[in-house]
């Protein structure tokens, strides 16, 4: 079955990142497939690279890149929700005149579109925030 | 349609909304699972919920909050493999926020 994430919260103020991380390692572990996760609005800070929790707690970030890296999963972000908070990758940069990113890879900026997509292809949408 | 509530009730009027809705499942996740406390202000509306509902509760959760001995019979616990079950088992889910 296919899967798609929706994550709306930020990490380390709400368990709805942990608990939306949890969900789609399991969905993987079942044998399912994920579609897309999607992060809006506070969501968009799991994506930032430079996130440098101390060494005895969890890097929730590097945990969704591994995640996703070992998986293959697309991990987009909200534009607008990004340009809100600071959340930049090349493109931005040079559009919005920036002199610096901090886009996780493989996280991908992209439009409110990819979330309506994940919820026209995907079986299932699972929203997790606060 | 299964709902996913992860608020606690003495928080949130969430757990009221899904009961009024009338039937199907409910999950109880992150603080939602203090709804299932034995003893707590809201354990005879979960049990009169049992005849409608099927209400589940998320084992880590639970344990986290120390309250693993304290869980309301009739109330199942599953675990995260459990979760993606039950999304899987009904159509659509609907996450209380």
């Amino acid at each position: 079955m296919k899967f798609a994430i929706l994550v709306s919260e930020g990490p380390y103020t709400h368990q709805a990142t942990d608990t939306a991380f949890l969900f789609a390692q399991a969905v993987l572990a079942k044998g399912h497939e994920i579609f897309r996760v999607f992060f809006y609005h506070d969501g968009v800070y799991n994506a930032t690279r430079l996130t440098t929790p101390p060494q005895d707690d969890r890097n929730i970030v590097k945990r969704w890149t591994k995640l996703a890296e070992e998986n293959n999963l697309d991990m987009v972000v909200c534009v607008a929700a990004a340009q809100r908070r600071g959340i930049v990758d090349d493109g931005e940069m040079k559009r919005n005149g920036k002199d610096a990113t901090n886009l996780a890879e493989p996280f991908r900026i992209s439009g409110l579109g990819q979330l309506i997509e994940a919820g026209i292809q995907a079986d299932r949408l699972v929203v997790f925030g606060d | 349609m299964l709902h996913i509530i992860n608020k606690s009730p003495y928080d949130r009027p969430a757990l009221d909304s899904v009961l009024k809705t009338g039937e199907g499942a409910i999950l109880l996740i992150e603080d939602g699972v203090y709804a299932a406390v034995k003893g707590g202000a809201v354990e005879a509306k979960i049990k009169t919920a049992l005849g409608k509902f099927k209400i589940y509760a998320l084992t880590p959760d639970i344990d986290a909050r120390g309250i693993a001995d304290r869980v309301i019979d009739g109330v199942t616990q599953v675990d995260y493999a459990g979760f993606v079950d039950l999304v899987a088992e009904n159509k659509t889910s609907q996450s209380w926020l």
